[in-house]
């Protein structure tokens, strides 16, 4: 049922499907020729491939791996790049013993077979999280982690997992038990000795176990203080080890260097017409390439996109997304200025963030789409359980459950959805990382993982 | 009744128009030009962005130069710096501010960022014993 009258409705349908639509569309869209063809692909006819303008070319260029700079420092870890605290990270990444139950660790949601996400629309951990888990290829290279950009490290963000009461659910106390009893020559390696632990309780932190709680208020400040710094410590090798996770080059990008280079496009990086079709929709007339630009993918920034409260929210805190997420990094106890933090000064993203304003309401964090095609479900909850799902709401634009979307309605028609459907394709890859990386550590995988530990 | 027709298919075209036109092209007459003046005449503006070309995607610093219209330059003044991108109704991805005065009329800008391509504006707002005035820079990532 057409909800505009007859008249009108049937005025219009003549004049999308006249000559004059698609160049009205081509010419707001601002691409020119280019997405001439692509209307006229949409329709059926053969795309012609008219080659890239300069400023195409430019834009290739810019999404292509090969524009990905060297990954920098991290002024807030000063063991970023040391071998041996990414080797403990490792260890720790794949170690049950770091959580309540004995039975979780980050490879638990972070699974290496699934591109390190989980696969499904909540992470499971203790418990079940408010949020999809997101993926760590790349990550390095953030200024800010989680849906919401509630930490400025990637070390800070490894450390809420594990005192999150539905996700590792321990305590920072039984934390440094594990490394003093488990890791302690490979720790104290890298980060120096471990305080004495005698007389701190097995489970003591701030967390929301009442009793873990009140036994951490017990401690002096002093020892809450080396206690935190070890558990500092184990989120600064666990990002270590995250650090050399990056992606292997897609065929997106093998398309793409050979374009630019002047070479022939063979067999192994010719685009089929359609991927071409979805290529030139992606940059240009469905506007994905606004927030999904760079080599990664992602503008790195928060925006409200409309998409639906989860289904599974009626349990769930309202969730309100960047409004909350700046203010718990602002306030976080891990964050670039606190005393756990390495950096000296260089805490711009912090100092300069945007801290209030309607545009953080239900803003969330901009996904990498390497390797998109493979992750299902998407966005921040799973609300969607395909990427045919993720396309027709972009297109559509639907007024945003809370705060205001940032979308405008697209009217791409479905065979230009379904060519950006087959263009996103071309970003699924391999991630990089040493050989055996993303292997569970044998002495876990035939000892002690899997069972309810002491600690 | 024809008439009619032509008149709803252009109305609806330009609906559409208008849905459209939040990511369009920017205004070809805009001004992208480093100096400016101020909206009242007060101030005479120069824009000196870190390693002249402005990056996408990164933190960077960039240097106000103020003059009064007579050529003098302005230290002592109150800078507040705002922007974003008109055309898709979004401010700035973070909040640059003024940290500190070089002297000679040069403020160093810090927290600049762009994270995305297209048209961005980019506005000070000065108040100094000059009075106060604002200006508005165009730029295109």
């Amino acid at each position: 049922m057409s909800p505009l009258p007859n008249g009108l409705g049937r005025a219009l349908r003549n004049f999308r499907n006249s000559a004059v639509f698609a160049i009205l569309v081509s010419a707001i869209a601002g691409v020119g020729g280019a997405t001439i063809v692509s209307v006229a692909a949409a329709r059926g006819v053969q795309v012609q491939s008219s080659g890239w303008s300069e400023a195409e070319r430019a834009t290739l260029r810019s999404l292509s791996l090969t524009s990905l700079e060297p990954l920098a420092p991290d002024p807030s870890n000063r063991y970023g790049d040391d071998p041996r605290a990414a080797a403990l990270g490792r260890e720790l990444f794949f170690d049950t013993r770091l959580s309540g139950n004995g039975r979780v660790s980050c490879a638990t949601c972070h699974v290496p077979e699934k591109d390190l996400q989980d696969g499904t629309p909540l992470a499971h951990g203790v418990g079940t999280t408010a949020r999809r888990t997101m993926p760590i290829a790349g990550t390095a290279h953030n200024a800010w982690f989680f849906w919401d950009g509630r930490t400025d490290s990637q070390w800070a963000q490894a450390l809420g997992p594990l005192e999150s009461a539905v996700e590792h659910g321990g305590t920072r106390a039984q934390y440094a038990h594990v490394i003093a009893k488990y890791y302690r020559t490979e720790y104290e390696d890298v980060f120096g000795s471990l305080p004495a632990l005698a007389q701190v309780p097995r489970h003591a932190g701030p967390v929301a176990d009442t009793a873990a709680r009140a036994a951490w208020q017990r401690l002096p400040s002093t020892q809450r203080d080396e206690i935190s710094r070890v558990y500092a410590n184990i989120g600064k090798a666990i990002a270590a080890f995250e650090r050399k996770i990056e992606f292997m080059p897609s065929r997106f990008d093998r398309y793409v260097d050979a374009e630019l280079a002047g070479r022939p496009q063979d067999a192994r990086t010719a685009l089929s017409k359609d991927e071409e079709a979805g290529l030139r929709l992606f940059i240009g007339k469905a506007n994905c390439v606004n927030c999904h630009n760079g080599p990664l993918f992602t503008d790195q920034h928060f925006h409200n996109t409309g998409v639906p409260v989860p289904s599974s929210s009626l349990d769930l805190p309202v969730d309100s997304g960047r409004t909350v997420g700046v203010r718990q990094a602002l306030a976080g106890e891990f964050n670039c200025t606190s005393s756990y933090s390495d950096a000296k000064s260089d805490c711009d993203e912090l100092t300069f963030a945007v801290t209030d304003g309607n545009e953080l309401v239900r803003a969330y964090k901009t996904p990498s789409l390497r390797n998109v095609a493979g992750r299902a479900p998407y966005m921040h909850a799973g609300q969607f359980a395909s990427i045919d799902e993720v396309l027709s709401h972009y297109n559509a634009a639907p007024r945003s459950p809370f705060g205001k979307t940032e979308l405008r309605p697209l009217h791409l028609s479905p065979v230009e959805l379904s060519q950006l459907e087959i263009f996103l394709k071309l970003l699924t890859t391999p991630v990089a990382a040493p050989k055996g990386w993303l292997e569970a550590p044998s002495n876990q995988a035939n000892g002690d993982r899997g069972h309810v530990s002491n600690y | 009744m024809r008439s009619i027709r032509y008149q709803l298919a252009t109305l609806a075209a330009l609906m559409l128009v208008t849905g459209c036109m939040m990511f369009a092209r920017p205004p070809k007459d805009l001004d992208y030009s480093r100096t400016r003046i101020s909206a009242a005449g007060s101030y005479r503006a120069t824009i000196r962005p870190q390693g002249d070309s402005i990056p996408q995607g990164k933190l960077h610093r960039w240097v106000l130069h103020l003059e009064a219209p007579n050529g003098t330059p302005i230290d002592a003044c109150q800078i507040t710096v705002d922007g974003g991108m008109p055309q898709h109704g979004h401010g700035l991805p973070t909040k640059p501010k003024v940290t500190r005065d070089l002297g000679n009329g040069d403020h160093l800008v810090e927290g600049m960022k762009f994270n995305m391509g297209g048209w961005w504006v980019v506005k000070f707002h000065i108040a100094s014993a000059t009075g106060s005035d604002s200006v508005v820079f165009n730029l295109k990532l």
